[in-house]
C-alpha cells in the first residue's frame, strides 16, 4: 500500500486505465453485490449446487458405510483422498502468496486480485480439510488428534508429521481467515455507506465493526496488515513443507527425499496461480471488471506460472537425477521403471505434459496475452497438478518391496463423487462470495491509483521514498 | 416523550476535502494549531498522514511480540510435558523429549498467537467494534468510504472555539464544513 508510481523512464505505465478513479472503483466493485446477478453467475452457482449435493450424498454414504467405500486398499492405502487434500491445499497457497508475499515485495498490482485470491485460499482449505477429516475413519473421534486431557491419560504423538499437519493446516486456515476479514473491514464500511437498504445497512454495518476510516485507526491497521503479511509468508511456506513431511519423513522410495518441501511449495504456488487465473478470467468476463482486473494483471500472473512451472519441471528432473546418482536401487526402480514406464506411465506423462510443457507457451507475449490460451493453460495446469499428487502418492505405493504385495488402485463411484463434490463446495462458496462480498479490495486499489497519495508534499515534512519527485512530475 | 423537543448539542466540526494533497496540508495546519482531540478520515491510508497529524509509531508490534513469545513458550511446555514427561513416547528410536520434532508446532503456535495478537490487538487499540460515533450523524460522511477526505475536530478539545476552529478549517481550504450535533439523552 505504498505510494510508488510507475517509472516513466523505464516505460512503466499505470496498471489501470486513466479513467479509473476512487469513485469508479467503489461503483464498479460494489455494483456486483448490489444488482441482480447476471445469468453467468446463476449458471455457475446452479452447477456448483448440484455438485455440492453429490458431495452430501457421497460423504453421507461414506460415513455410514466406512472408508472402505473408497477404492483405497493395501498396498495403495492413500489415494484420491490425500491427492485431493494436497491438491486443494496447494491451490490455497496462491492466495496467501498474493496477499502476503507480494505485499512485502511492494507489488502494487496485487491489489486488484488479492481479495479474490484470499477467498480462494479459505475455500480451498475448507475443501482440503474435508479429506483427512473423513480419512480418519471415525469422523466423530476427530478430536482425538488434539491434545485434550482424557480418561486414558494419553497424549498425542507430537513427533508425527500428521499431527504437525493438524496444527499447520488449522493455523493456516485461522490466520488466512483473520487476514481476509481484516482486509474486508474498510470495504464492508464502503458497502454500508452506499446502501439505502436497511437490511444491507445492518448486516454490512455489523461486519464493518463501526469502521470510520480514522487515521488513528489506519495507523494500527496498516501495522496489523504488515505484521500479518510478515507472519503469513513463512506460514505459507511452512504449511506445504509440513504437508510434504507427511511423505518425506516416511521410508517409502519416491517419498523419502529432501527436495520435497521446496518442490511442494513451488508446485502449490503454481497450481494456486492457475486456479486464480481460471477464476479471474471467468469473473472478469461475467461481471465485466476488465478495467480493474486488466490484461496486465493476467500477463503478470502468467509470468509467475511460467517461473513456478519451470521450477516444478526442475524438481521432476532432480528427482530422477538423485535417484540415479544415489545408486539406491529402490529409488532407481521407482523413478526409472515404475513411474516413467510402469502401469501408471500415462499419469506420469500427463503430469509432465501439463505442468512442464504447457506453461512454456507463456514465453511468448502473444500467448501470454491471449484469453483463450491462458484459460486453457490454467485448466491444463490444474489437471496436471492433480496428476502430480496422484503420481507421487499412488506410483510410490503400488509397487511394494515384495512383488507379492503389488497392487493397483481403481477409484470407486464414491471417490469420484467426493472429488466432484469438493469442486461443488468450492464453487458454491466462491459464487456466494463474489455475490455478497466485494471481490476486489477497493481501498487497496484506491490507495495504489495514480495520484492517490500526496504527490508534491513538502520535502521538509515527509521523506519521499525512491522516485517520489518523479511521480510528482508525472502527476 | 413526544412532547419534549429533541435537544441537540454540537460535538464536532467536520470538514471535507477533495484529495490527499489537500487533506495532508490541512492536517498539518490543525496539528500546528495545537489541537489534540481531532481525527482525519480517509477512504484509504494516506501516506505521511501519521507525521502530518503528529502521531507516533503504532504500539501493535509490542502486543504481537508478547503473544508470539507466549505461543512458543506454550508449545515447548506442552510438548515437553506431554511427550517427554507425562506420557513418554519413544518413536523411531528418538528420545521422548527430542527437540527437532518440536519445531513445526513451536512455529505454528507462535504464528497463530501472533496473528491473534495482531488482529485483536488492533481492534483493542482502535476501540473497535464501536458502531456509534458522532461523525456518522453527518449525511456527507458516507463519502468518507468512497472518495472524500474529512477532518473532525471535537468540541471537547481544549482549543476548540466555534468561530476560530471554523476559521482554521476554512483557511485550510475545506470544500465543506459542518458542525455535527448529537442528541442529548
Amino acid at each position: 500500500m505504498s505510494a510508488d508510481s510507475p517509472i516513466a523512464e523505464l516505460g512503466e505505465t499505470p496498471i489501470v486505465p486513466a479513467h479509473v478513479d476512487a469513485a469508479f472503483v467503489s461503483n464498479e466493485v460494489s455494483r456486483v453485490t448490489e444488482h441482480r446477478a447476471p445469468i453467468g453467475w446463476w449458471l455457475v452457482f446452479g452447477t456448483a449446487l448440484i455438485a455440492l449435493g453429490i458431495l452430501g450424498l457421497s460423504v453421507g454414504y461414506l460415513i455410514w458405510n466406512g472408508i472402505g467405500s473408497w477404492g483405497n486398499n493395501s498396498p495403495v492405502a492413500w489415494a484420491w483422498d490425500i491427492t485431493n487434500f494436497v491438491w486443494w491445499i496447494g491451490i490455497g497457497h496462491a492466495g496467501t502468496l498474493i496477499s502476503a508475499v507480494l505485499f512485502l515485495f511492494r507489488q502494487k498490482w496485487r491489489t486488484s486480485i488479492n481479495r479474490f485470491a484470499e477467498a480462494m485460499t479459505i475455500f480451498a482449505v475448507i475443501c482440503a480439510l474435508l479429506y483427512p477429516t473423513i480419512h480418519v475413519g471415525r469422523v466423530w473421534l476427530l478430536y482425538w488428534a488434539l491434545p485434550l486431557p482424557n480418561q486414558m491419560s494419553m497424549w498425542p504423538n507430537f513427533k508425527s508429521p500428521l499431527l504437525w499437519d493438524v496444527f499447520a493446516v488449522s493455523t493456516y486456515f485461522t490466520v488466512s481467515l483473520l487476514f481476509w476479514y481484516v482486509g474486508l473491514l474498510p470495504d464492508f464500511a464502503t458497502l454500508r455507506d452506499r446502501t439505502k437498504n436497511l437490511l444491507r445497512k445492518k448486516v454490512y454495518g455489523a461486519l464493518a465493526l463501526g469502521w470510520r476510516g480514522s487515521n488513528r485507526h489506519w495507523r494500527n491497521y496498516e501495522r496489523a496488515y504488515l505484521i500479518l503479511a510478515a507472519l503469513s509468508t513463512p506460514l505459507v511456506l511452512s504449511v506445504h513443507s509440513v504437508v510434504s513431511f507427511d511423505f518425506a519423513t516416511s521410508v517409502i522410495p519416491g517419498w523419502h527425499t529432501t527436495i520435497f518441501p521446496p518442490y511442494f511449495v513451488a508446485g502449490a504456488v503454481f497450481s494456486g496461480f492457475a486456479m486464480v487465473s481460471t477464476l479471474m478470467i471467468l469473473c472478469r468476463q461475467v461481471f465485466g471488471l476488465k478495467d480493474i482486473m486488466t490484461m496486465k494483471h493476467l500477463e503478470l500472473m502468467n509470468k509467475i506460472m511460467l517461473v513456478t512451472g519451470s521450477l516444478v519441471g526442475y524438481a521432476y528432473a532432480m528427482e530422477f537425477f538423485v535417484a540415479w546418482y544415489s545408486g539406491n536401487e529402490y529409488e532407481r526402480y521407482v523413478f526409472f521403471v515404475s513411474r516413467a514406464t510402469g502401469p501408471y506411465w500415462w499419469a506420469y506423462w500427463t503430469m509432465v505434459s501439463c505442468n512442464v510443457i504447457a506453461p512454456q507457451l507463456f514465453w511468448f507475449k502473444r500467448w501470454r496475452t491471449s484469453i483463450p490460451v491462458m484459460f486453457a493453460v490454467s485448466i491444463i495446469i490444474n489437471i496436471g497438478m492433480w496428476f502430480e499428487r496422484f503420481v507421487i502418492i499412488v506410483t510410490s505405493l503400488h509397487r511394494d518391496y515384495l512383488p507379492s504385495a503389488w497392487g493397483m488402485f481403481s477409484p470407486t463411484l464414491i471417490d469420484i463423487g467426493c472429488y466432484i463434490g469438493s469442486l461443488g463446495l468450492f464453487f458454491t462458496l466462491f459464487s456466494l462470495f463474489i455475490r455478497w462480498i466485494p471481490m476486489i479490495a477497493m481501498f487497496e486499489v484506491k490507495a495504489a491509483l495514480p495520484g492517490a497519495q500526496p504527490s508534491h508534499h513538502g520535502a521538509h515534512d515527509q521523506e519521499r521514498e525512491g522516485h517520489g519527485t518523479l511521480a510528482a512530475k508525472e502527476a | 416523550m413526544n412532547d419534549v423537543a429533541i435537544k441537540k448539542r454540537p460535538v464536532l466540526y467536520l470538514a471535507e476535502f477533495d484529495n490527499a494533497d489537500a487533506i495532508i496540508h490541512a492536517a498539518e495546519q490543525v496539528r500546528d494549531a495545537g489541537y489534540e482531540k481531532w481525527d482525519v478520515h480517509t477512504p484509504y491510508p494516506v501516506h505521511g498522514m501519521d507525521k502530518a497529524m503528529g502521531l507516533g509509531d503504532s504500539a501493535l508490534g509490542w502486543i504481537v511480540l508478547v503473544c508470539g513469545l507466549t505461543g512458543v513458550t506454550a508449545a515447548v511446555t506442552m510438548i515437553q510435558w506431554m511427550n517427554g514427561y507425562d506420557y513418554p513416547l519413544v518413536i523411531g528410536g528418538k528420545p521422548p523429549d527430542a527437540i527437532p520434532s518440536m519445531v513445526p508446532i513451536m512455529f505454528e503456535l507462535t504464528v497463530l498467537l501472533s496473528a491473534f495478537g495482531a488482529v485483536f490487538g488492533m481492534f483493542g487499540l482502535n476501540e473497535l467494534p464501536k458502531h456509534h460515533h458522532p461523525v456518522f450523524n453527518s449525511e456527507r460522511f458516507d463519502q468518507s468510504s468512497n472518495d472524500k477526505f474529512f477532518i473532525s475536530i471535537e468540541v471537547e478539545d481544549k482549543k476548540f472555539d466555534t468561530k476560530k476552529t471554523k476559521e482554521l478549517l476554512e483557511s485550510a481550504h475545506a470544500s465543506y464544513i459542518e458542525l455535527v450535533e448529537e442528541e442529548v439523552s
